[in-house]
């Protein structure tokens, strides 16, 4: 237990964070803005476990080794994402959205 | 008020501020930059909650491998001085609507629930020997299995990473 800080301290952190992620997916429109957005959500879910770990089950390491794995999988998503990101420029020189809209062509 | 609180409010006060200029700015590079300092930020959430070796491999992965790469692929994509166009009318509303829609109905749950810690449960001192004991153990509290399949998962991500963004041969 961490002295004078509840859990619902982290939590409404961690909730705000979550949804200004989601609301930047929404309104961004440049693929890797978008990519930024998705950063925030993951940290606050890792957030999210840290917390339930040390607050409610001090005794295991379950939430630490999530949060571990999360960061590890979302450094592969990111690798990937800039990838396909990089590939989708070269052809059509533009990542916005709106101009992203053909699969082949 | 204790030096503790006071640590965590600067903490939690640079991460939403900053997640909400991230989202916000006209700049690129200033909101890649502006995730930064969110995820250094959270690195010391991570401290404040006694989760050290997890901090570290938040302030290396994150703030000096994800970001130095989201900065090359800005640097790639688009011209520094380049500035977003305003979103649409529409767009800003689904999503203030889903902001304070959403976190409320969330935070509405979350206040009105009660967490309770088991009673007799005794803390487990977090240092590198037991986590290296739990990661690659195979037994009771033995996370080798997701070791290994993290393990494939890069090597797949970087075989992946390399076949897409390779340049294509000039077909004849």
């Amino acid at each position: 237990m961490i002295q004078g800080i509840t859990i619902y301290h982290f939590l409404i952190v961690s909730t705000l964070m979550f949804f200004i992620g989601v609301m930047g997916f929404i309104i961004r429109q440049n693929l890797i803005t978008i990519l930024l957005s998705i950063e925030l959500i993951l940290n606050s879910v890792v957030i999210n476990f840290l917390v339930f770990n040390r607050f409610l089950y001090p005794d295991q390491l379950q939430g630490h080794f999530f949060g571990l794995f999360i960061v590890g999988v979302a450094a592969a998503e990111a690798s990937v994402a800039i990838a396909l990101i990089i590939n989708i420029y070269r052809r059509i020189q533009n990542i916005d959205t709106d101009e992203v809209n053909e699969m082949k062509f | 008020m204790t030096l503790n609180l006071l640590m965590f409010y600067l903490l939690s006060a640079v991460i939403l501020g900053f997640s909400v200029m991230t989202i916000t700015t006209g700049k690129m590079l200033r909101a890649a930059v502006y995730l930064l300092f969110v995820l250094v930020a959270t690195a010391g959430l991570y401290f404040l909650l006694n989760y050290e070796f997890l901090a570290a491999v938040q302030l290396t992965l994150y703030a000096g491998g994800i970001v130095v790469l989201i900065i090359f692929s800005i640097l790639l994509t688009s011209h520094i001085s380049q500035r977003f166009e305003r979103p649409s009318a529409w767009k800003l509303w689904i999503g203030a609507i889903t902001l304070i829609g959403g976190s409320t109905t969330v935070l509405w749950v979350l206040l009105s629930s009660h967490f309770e810690k088991a009673a007799t449960v005794t803390e487990l001192p977090v240092d590198m020997h037991v986590i290296g004991e739990q990661l690659l153990g195979t037994g009771k509290n033995g996370y080798v299995l997701p070791f290994e399949l993290i393990s494939i998962l890069l090597l797949a991500a970087m075989i992946v990473a390399i076949v897409i963004a390779k340049k294509e041969k000039n077909q004849n």
